[in-house]
């Protein structure tokens, strides 16, 4: 039992990280309908950022996690701009295959800069274990949940509340109708990338500071995984994301404590596929039937 | 009384609270042409849907009396269906669009020509034997309907007309015995579409089939058909020649009277 | 008739013709071994590319799982040919290689060809990726670690042979009554199936038949390179061959040829490069997509006749 809770929360922190990202690949997909393959590495970027500002600039790490936020924004809205914006009404595939070209010029041009050596996060916040029972929590981790979660609630309020966020919902069902009602479709979309870039860019600080260890090529897995998470919950979902997100978190860590670690991705693919056969759209998502 | 073609008993349709179709009992024979009118969102298109396997129904049985006996068709797949004999035209046209027209025709037939996987991967005359029978026979199909002067043009780049003709020529190209159109001649002007109402009937006795028509224009339906029914609201509001229709109390004040 | 003997003449023709060049260029010593690399590799990408251009761009259904039976083919020849080690060995571990292949393909594809689009993409990745995680475990495969001091059993010369054969099977499968199934299909699937075309069967044809092509290069790598690992058949691999298919034309065999020996003698020059070589390889990569948004080639086919017209021309 004792070992559960403990997996349990292991699972949360983890899951957490993939629900963050998570929700940068839903929202843009459900906007303009792109795998944005690129989202994993602007997470590298975010942890990168965290490193530099953190050891050269001695930032704090509420400062670290908030500029990096910023940055990741930015950088998400100029790579919509070059790359994707031309592309708006060519076929879907050749914008995922530019994605995916954007994803190789960020880790490669990474590497390029920084070399491809990995190297370790500063530990800007003192590692306190504390014991409840039989179970233990950090403090890193309590905060990696907490931020988390509050960042996904503030982004539930501002899809939910503010004209921007209205102007997002209106645009994932209707471009052509939102744009007739004067919805500025290239704002809209830029504002979508900021956001879950951002939130990529909290959880690339976040990882960095749970696993002490960052590269150029960290985003490319968790990139995937993340992706995965959003299809489970329903891409295009908020909430299916961050559900999928712990999902995907949970199930890895149970599969790494029966001891079939080997095995950890598979049985996420696993699922993934199970769950598609029995819920084509994902959990939450609509299995739009077309009308003949 | 010529024999049954295909009876349909009792059929209801709901789409969550909507009832499209609500015990609707048809029967088709062989050799007929039959009308199906009524006024818009009557569910006329859901009764095609739903006898053609397109959509599941929610009750009631759909009955094919084939060269192999009667054969229920409800909870077939549209493929099914269509392989017993059924086939169809869509309102809103779906043709294989980058295709040529000849390809799309050619697709029709593809039950009707086993060449045989492998051989056609190796180029057997066995290939080029049942390919050469099967364009010579869509070519045929092709020049009665007058396409042929198109018939290597992607079906994307013909004119609305002349799409709606090539669905009928496709939907017999699976030589059918039963044959839906639904609003043949919608965005036709009144000359093309008198046209097109000799065609169908013209082919309906060539081809001795059965054909269904939906179709808006009622001095149209009303000098082609043999027999009509009539729906309104998802329900059967009346069956009958015509003359019958042209003169039933009810159809007149929900339809006609409505029109006038 | 004899248009069509002409046009295949002239394509028997153009086979030989490459054949006898690059032989004679090997003899005067011309191709080195870094170039005969060069063209291997590229005729090994031709034959992933078809089978995968064939999937996506004719039966219109988004596979991202090609690395995942090139795999089943690299390792059924990694492990039979080292036993056996002739030329006999080598075709009877690809034909094992291709058979697995289908029956892995009929596995994935009977549940997951009704998903749709990007669920299709991502389940097809996630099979490839289970596959590929199963050799990584497996003893047989020798893990992580994989399969050294493969017999040398392809030359270039197999390649191109098998390439030429590879390509014949996936134009004349295109050019036949599954072909033209498959792309109703990819057209309107709901007017296929009132058509009476059992759209599962035919998808699944498709799916088949480049899951085998897939082994087949898969076999012809492993024997050409001679060793072979598991993480060379990741996500990333099939991306690799996905990216050849669009940056050719989807739908365009002809593109195909042209993406693989662009992007081959890309990477052949980029090799100076040393570690800006990705970084040029990348931005090559976006600003064709941007400025070619169909692809090199779009939709477009090199062709010597007008098969079928011709062919009920003469027949009348
Ligand atoms: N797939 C569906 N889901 C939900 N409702 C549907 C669906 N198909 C049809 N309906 C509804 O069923 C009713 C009947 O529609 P249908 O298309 O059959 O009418 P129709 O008689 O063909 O009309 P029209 O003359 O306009 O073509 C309409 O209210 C329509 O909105
Ligand atoms: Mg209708």
């Amino acid at each position: 039992m004792q070992t559960i809770g403990q997996q349990l929360i292991n699972g949360l922190s983890l899951g957490s990280i993939y629900a963050l990202l998570a929700l940068g690949y839903t929202m843009v997909y459900g906007i303009i309908k792109l795998i944005n393959f690129a989202h994993g590495d602007i997470y590298m970027l975010g942890a990168f950022w965290g490193y530099y500002v953190i050891n050269v600039l001695h930032f704090s790490f509420i400062a670290a996690m908030l500029s990096a936020m910023l940055f990741c924004a930015l950088v998400g809205v100029i790579i919509e701009y070059c790359a994707y914006r031309p592309l708006r009404h060519s076929p879907r595939i050749t914008a995922l295959i530019t994605a995916i070209g954007v994803s190789f010029l960020l880790e490669n041009g990474m590497s390029y800069l920084f070399t491809a050596n990995t190297r370790s996060f500063p530990q800007v916040i003192k590692t306190v274990t504390y014991h409840l029972g039989s179970l233990q929590i950090s403090n890193v981790q309590l905060l990696i949940l907490g931020t988390a979660c509050g960042l996904m609630l503030l982004l539930e309020l501002i899809i939910k509340k503010t004209t921007m966020g209205k102007a997002m919902r209106a645009v994932a069902v209707d471009p052509t109708a939102a744009q007739l009602v004067g919805i500025n479709l290239n704002h809209t979309i830029s504002f979508t990338f900021a956001l879950g870039s951002a939130m990529a860019g909290a959880a690339g600080v976040l990882i960095g500071l749970y696993y002490n260890s960052i590269d150029p090529l960290m985003g490319m897995t968790p990139g995937i995984k993340a992706f995965v998470a959003a299809v489970i919950g329903g891409i295009g979902s908020v909430p299916g994301a961050s559900l999928g997100g712990f999902i995907i978190g949970i199930l890895e860590t149970a599969v790494q404590a029966i001891g079939l670690s080997a095995y950890k991705d598979a049985v996420v693919y696993l699922v993934l596929i199970v769950i598609l056969l029995v819920m084509p759209a994902g959990i939450f998502g609509k299995n739009v039937k077309e009308k003949v | 009384m010529s024999s049954p073609l295909l009876t349909a008993t009792q059929l209801v349709k709901n789409f969550g609270g909507l009832n499209a179709i609500s015990n609707v009992s048809v029967h088709f024979d062989q050799n007929e042409l039959i009308g199906l009118i009524g006024p818009n969102g009557a569910g006329k298109t859901t009764l095609f849907n739903l006898l053609t396997g397109v959509t599941p129904v929610s009750a009631g049985t759909i009955s094919l009396y084939t060269d192999h006996g009667v054969k229920t068709v409800n909870g077939q797949t549209p493929a099914q269906v269509a392989q017993a004999g059924v086939s169809r035209t869509f309102q809103n046209i779906r043709l294989f669009k980058e295709l040529t027209v000849l390809d799309n025709v050619r697709i029709a037939m593809t039950n009707h020509y086993h060449e045989g996987f492998i051989s056609s991967l190796l180029r057997t005359p066995k290939f080029y034997r049942t390919e050469t029978a099967m364009t010579v026979a869509a070519e045929k199909l092709i020049a009665i309907f007058d396409l042929s002067a198109v018939a290597d043009q992607p079906a994307k780049n013909l004119p609305y007309g002349v799409q709606r003709r090539l669905e009928i020529v496709r939907a017999l190209a699976t030589k059918p015995k039963l044959l839906f159109l639904d609003e043949p001649a919608a965005g036709m002007n009144p000359e093309e579409t008198a046209d097109l109402t000799r065609l169908i009937r013209q082919i309906q006795q060539d081809f001795h089939i059965t054909v269904v028509l939906i179709e808006h224009d009622m001095s149209l339906v009303m000098t082609v058909v043999e027999r009509l029914y009539v729906l309104e609201h998802g329900a059967l509001l009346a069956e009958g020649t015509p003359r019958e229709i042209q003169q039933n109390p009810a159809v007149i004040k929900a339809y006609l009277g409505g029109d006038a | 008739m004899r248009t069509r003997l002409k046009a295949n003449l002239v394509w028997a023709g153009l086979m030989i013709f490459g054949f006898i060049l690059i032989d004679g260029l090997e003899f005067a010593g011309i191709i080195n071994t870094f170039i005969e690399n060069m063209l291997v590799t590229i005729g090994i990408n031709v034959i992933l590319a078809i089978g995968l251009n064939l999937i996506i761009g004719f039966s219109g259904q988004f596979s991202l799982g090609h690395a995942g039976f090139m795999a089943i083919g690299a390792y059924a020849t990694g492990i039979i040919t080292p036993t056996i080690t002739t030329i006999g060995g080598f075709y009877l571990s690809m034909f094992i290689g291709v058979i697995i292949a289908i029956i892995a393909a009929l596995i994935v594809g009977i549940p997951t060809l009704r998903l749709r689009g990007d669920y299709l993409a991502i389940a097809t990745m996630g099979a490839a990726e289970i596959i590929r995680l199963l050799i990584n475990n497996l003893k047989i495969t020798n893990g992580a670690a994989g399969i050294f001091n493969i017999p040398a059993l392809a030359s270039w010369a197999t390649v191109y042979v098998i390439m030429c054969i590879t390509t014949i099977m996936t134009v004349n499968f295109i050019h036949s009554r599954s072909g033209r199934a498959i792309m109703a299909i990819r057209e309107d699937e709901i007017a296929a199936e009132a058509m009476g075309l059992n759209t599962t069967r035919w998808k699944l044809a498709a799916f088949v038949f480049g899951a085998a092509t897939a082994a087949v290069g898969g076999s012809l790598h492993a024997a050409y390179i001679q060793t072979i690992a598991p993480s060379d058949f990741n996500i990333m691999a099939s991306i690799a061959i996905l990216i050849i298919v669009v940056l050719g034309g989807v739908g365009s065999i002809t593109g195909t040829f042209v993406a693989a020996i662009v992007l081959g003698a890309l990477d052949t020059i980029l090799q100076n490069f040393g570690t800006l070589r990705m970084i040029i390889y990348s931005l090559a990569l976006i600003l064709i997509m941007i400025f070619k948004p169909a692809g090199l080639l779009g939709t477009w086919e090199l062709s010597f006749k007008r098969f079928n017209r011709q062919e009920v021309a003469d027949h009348e």
